[in-house]
């Protein structure tokens, strides 16, 4: 099978089109930058405290907020994410009412407390199951020992209660429940639960009708280094690959190529922009990845021209450049294709927490081929036509 | 030719057998083989949930002890030495970041300057003694940087220890404690299986500086009645501390000098009187005991505060001479607090405060949701290529998915067990800087060593590492791209198959090692950058990579070679 067999497109005498659409699109992205005054920043750069919240039915999101508001977070975001039918909430605080001047929690405990005023706090003395871990469930079960393990010796005992409390858990975390257990009689189902097991959980714990599945504070400190941070990590790693090009191509070769990758970056920040999208942590991590990669389809291409300008010296130096992008392109798009492949995978099923990361992979991957052979490979020419009026190609060294 | 193909396929085969090894160990049945799976994949916080802290020692602290002590120790040596001066005060410079710590020495006679000199050089060798311009007669003792260095150092040593201590008496699992960011004295502590972190919080805040010292008068109801009640200047060597009875404050006014302080312990338990009242016993040292057995014994009937963290907890009287050991009861103990007080006493002081800067738990069905999407998306994602390989290159494209999958035997191998991938990359190294030979040598030691000794140094799954492993899928397979494209050109130029196949790995290997490079560059700046997931993201991708050298050029090429050693003469290649 072949997609592309020989083609002969003049690349150099379309290039315009495609230039000004690249202007168009990081010209739009920062319009949308701007009107949104900034990106918009998640919680690691910001700083403030998120909670998110399953429950077990549909929730009422404005009970919810006039909760919050009795406990005084006025400015706190409340948002439905996933699907419908996972009854997802995500609670935001802003870093002003998330934190007193020692403590850091005194947001999260608030809304742990409005929750629990919403929703029931439970019988004195017993535990939430839907919001305990395996260690705790672990214990609870070595304490009561409904097994009578306890007879094997201590360790024996931890260790079956240990495992029994892992697959109890499980069970719990796995869909439909997905954390959420409607009733113990259910954990029959879980191999190794008998009935003297369940209803040592029933006597320990009662089962709350939402769950909370994360929680994240960040303190101004924190938020506000990172954000510098982030802004030196891209800007070292766009100056670690031009160093790296130099040293294996020329100058010229390595400006075109990192300004083909900031054209990636500063596209990919503006459809962040544009769909109103947060910057995480990861996103920055996948942003960095695009930094490295989207260099592999330039350096495909520029390897090609080095060995063309090598073998022949006469030709014209766009002729060379349109020929040499033909020549990879079939390896171009599908190296890419592949690799868009398997980030579209973790786009479609990698889950919420990936989300950002994954999209940004995606979008940064198509644009990242594109500007290898409209935006770096111009540049060159451009430049070498300026040095050499276009009469021959240039010298280039051979690695 | 054909011992060449042999040789190389049996090094391959040992790195499959070292990884398989390196992953499920030796079980003697399927429970153990699940076992051993289990207990080996180590997953990150994200993925089993638990609670991931950063917090700050506020290590200023501890050279404000310093300095403080310093500052009383010079004005006794001042005193000892017969040197007049006027007045002796702290003059920190809190300009500076960080602050320089200083102490301003008024009222030196001239002629006795050269004294002050030889005492600061002698006695206090951490500090140098300056001039003050415009003030002839004073003096600044300026704490010297190195020594304020090795102090904020040495806090943040014993902090990280004192706080390991807590959380381990606490029987949290697997935690870890480790130096975090760019040298602001903090730390991150991941604690697993931890989804209500309050009290783990409060007990590795808890300073816990025990004190216990004479009362010299009290209570009084504020501060203001206390010092009215002495005319508004204390008694020396003494000093008001707020405390609380039966719900309302009181200020005592204690001896400055303890008689036995938290250093003096040796222990402390949780324990409960006659009554069943829960309280905290403790025992002391020798040097200890004599100490408050000496100041127990002379003040029979007077009342010694028990100081914690500067707030006196309780103000018993003292009924008689105790020395070795004694008993913190009333404040209204519980069960659970009586512990947590006697866990932290028993950790020692932290030697500064501590504040925390984030904190994030996770909990368990969201890490169980991300595993079950980690697992799908990489599923799907190496299906997808897989199945676009064996469309697109048919009989390579087998070649290309079987390089593939090794790439991941490796990737997760090296995750379970760093040290057996260093091993097998040195072993790969040698063998192509020196011999097949040598190389397999060094690899067999390695490996034989490591079996031996057993413990896995491991890697750590995270979310942001499975979309590594997924990435490393994606870019993996560009290798062989690259490699069956520049195949195919050759062929097309009319090359035999043999030579086809040579030219196109000889030629795609430099591009596929530029490309690697920067990849692996992004990587390695982000795992700079980077804590917990976004590390774990880093150092997939890069082994993922590195290990794709291997399989997607050496591995790949031996099978290539092996069909073309079977192949019948003219026979076109499956590519």
């Amino acid at each position: 099978m072949e997609f592309f067999h020989e083609p002969k497109i003049d690349w150099m005498g379309i290039k315009w089109y495609f230039i000004s659409l690249s202007l168009a699109l990081a010209l739009t992205g920062i319009v949308s930058m701007v009107v949104h005054r900034g990106l918009v920043y998640g919680i690691d750069f910001r700083g403030g405290t998120v909670v998110n919240v399953k429950f077990a039915q549909s929730p009422n999101v404005d009970s919810i907020r006039q909760e919050l508001d009795r406990a005084g977070l006025r400015n706190a975001t409340i948002q439905g994410y996933g699907q419908a039918s996972d009854h997802a909430v995500i609670i935001g605080l802003d870093l002003q009412t998330t934190t007193s001047s020692n403590v850091l929690d005194t947001g999260k405990q608030a809304v742990i407390t409005g929750l629990s005023n919403l929703y029931g706090k439970g019988p004195k003395g017993k535990a939430d199951f839907n919001n305990a871990s395996p260690q705790t469930v672990a214990d609870h079960l070595t304490a009561d020992d409904p097994l009578g393990a306890g007879v094997k010796g201590l360790d024996a005992a931890t260790k079956t209660y240990r495992d029994l409390a892992e697959a109890i858990v499980s069970y719990r975390n796995a869909p439909p429940r997905s954390g959420l257990l409607a009733d113990f009689s259910d954990l029959r189902n879980v191999p190794g639960v008998t009935p003297a097991v369940s209803s040592a959980l029933a006597k320990d714990f009662y089962l709350s009708s939402y769950a909370i599945t994360n929680t994240k504070i960040v303190g101004p400190k924190v938020g506000s280094d990172l954000r510098r941070q982030a802004l030196y990590v891209t800007l070292a790693g766009l100056g670690a690959m031009l160093i790296y090009i130099w040293f294996r191509f020329e100058l010229i070769y390595g400006v075109a190529a990192v300004v083909a990758t900031f054209h990636d970056v500063i596209i990919t920040l503006g459809f962040f922009s544009l769909l109103n999208k947060e910057i995480t942590l990861t996103v920055i991590a996948a942003l960095l990845t695009l930094v490295g990669y989207s260099m592999n389809d330039t350096i495909v291409v520029f390897d090609r021209i080095r060995e063309n300008v090598h073998a022949s010296k006469r030709q014209e130096f766009s002729k060379l450049v349109d020929h040499s992008i033909n020549q990879t392109l079939s390896r171009t798009i599908l190296t890419s294709g592949l690799t868009f492949l398997a980030v579209l995978s973790l786009f479609l099923f990698g889950g919420e927490v990936i989300h950002g990361f994954a999209f940004c992979l995606v979008v940064g991957v198509i644009i990242g081929t594109y500007s290898s052979i409209f935006i770096a490979s111009p540049i060159v020419v451009y430049f070498y036509q300026r040095l050499t009026q276009g009469r021959m190609s240039p010298r280039v060294k051979v690695a | 030719m054909e011992t060449k193909i042999r040789s190389r396929a049996i090094f391959i085969l040992i790195v499959v057998v070292a990884c398989i090894l390196g992953i499920v160990a030796f079980p003697k049945n399927v429970q153990e083989l699940k076992d051993n799976v289990h207990n080996r994949i180590h997953m990150g916080l994200d993925l089993k949930g638990g609670t991931n802290l950063v917090l700050q020692v506020q290590v200023e602290d501890a050279v404000n002890i310093t300095s403080g002590e310093t500052l009383e120790r010079l004005k006794d040596e001042l005193k000892a030495k017969n040197l007049p001066y006027a007045d002796i005060q702290p003059d920190d410079d809190k300009t500076q970041n960080p602050p320089i710590h200083r102490i301003l020495i008024k009222g030196i006679p001239q002629e006795r300057s050269a004294d002050l000199q030889a005492l600061a050089s002698n006695q206090f060798s951490d500090w140098d003694l300056v001039r003050v311009p415009g003030d002839d007669t004073a003096r600044l003792l300026v704490l010297k940087a190195s020594s304020a260095a090795t102090i904020r150092n040495q806090a943040l040593m014993q902090a990280m220890d004192t706080i390991r201590r807590r959380v381990d008496a606490l029987g949290v699992v697997e935690p870890t404690i480790a130096e975090y960011g760019q040298g602001d004295f903090e730390l991150v502590v991941q604690l697993p299986g931890v989804d209500d972190p309050s009290r783990v919080k409060d007990i590795m805040q808890s300073t816990a500086l025990l004190e216990l010292k004479l009362v010299q008068d009290g209570p009084y109801s504020s501060r203001e009645a206390a010092l009215a009640a002495h005319g508004g200047v204390l008694p020396p060597d003494t000093e008001l501390v707020p405390g609380t009875e039966s719900g309302n404050e009181a200020w005592y006014v204690l001896n400055r000098i303890a008689a036995v302080t938290g250093r003096d312990l040796t222990g402390a338990e949780p324990s409960h009187d006659s009554a069943g009242r829960p309280n905290v016993a403790f025992h002391l040292n020798r040097e200890g005991a004599e100490r408050f057995g000496r100041v127990t014994g002379a003040n029979i009937g007077k009342l010694l505060a028990v100081v914690l963290d500067n707030r006196i907890f309780t103000a018993p009287v003292i009924h008689g001479q105790i020395t070795d050991s004694g008993v913190i009861e009333g404040g209204n103990f519980t069960p659970q607090s009586a512990n947590d007080l006697a866990l932290v006493l028993r950790s020692g002081a932290l030697p500064a405060s501590i504040k925390y800067l984030s904190e994030e738990t996770v909990g368990p069905s969201l890490g169980a949701d991300s595993i079950r999407h980690g697992v799908i998306a990489s599923i799907v994602g190496l299906l997808a290529v897989m199945g676009f390989m064996l469309v697109y290159y048919r009989g390579s494209g087998v070649n290309a998915n079987v390089a593939l999958a090794l790439n991941l035997l490796i990737l997760i191998a090296a995750l379970v067990d760093l040290k057996l991938f260093a091993i097998l990359a040195l072993g790969v190294l040698a063998a192509w800087v020196f011999s097949p030979l040598v190389g397999g040598i060094i690899a067999a030691v390695g490996l034989l060593v490591t079996f031996a000794v057993g413990a896995p140094s491991p890697g750590t799954f995270t979310l942001p590492g499975i979309a590594g492993v997924i990435l490393t899928v994606g870019m993996g397979v560009d290798s062989n791209v690259l490699i069956f494209e520049r195949i195919r050109e050759e062929l097309r130029l009319g090359k035999a198959v043999g030579a086809a196949v040579a030219a196109g790995f000889e030629q795609a290997f430099r591009t596929i090692i530029d490309t690697h490079v920067t990849t692996v560059v992004s990587a390695a700046i982000l795992f700079a950058f980077g804590t917990g997931p976004i590390r774990g993201f880093a150092v997939t991708l890069t082994i993922g990579l590195i290990a794709n050298l291997f399989t997607s050029v050496f591995a790949s090429r031996v099978i290539f070679d092996y069909i073309l050693s079977r192949r019948e003469k003219g026979a076109a290649l499956s590519i």
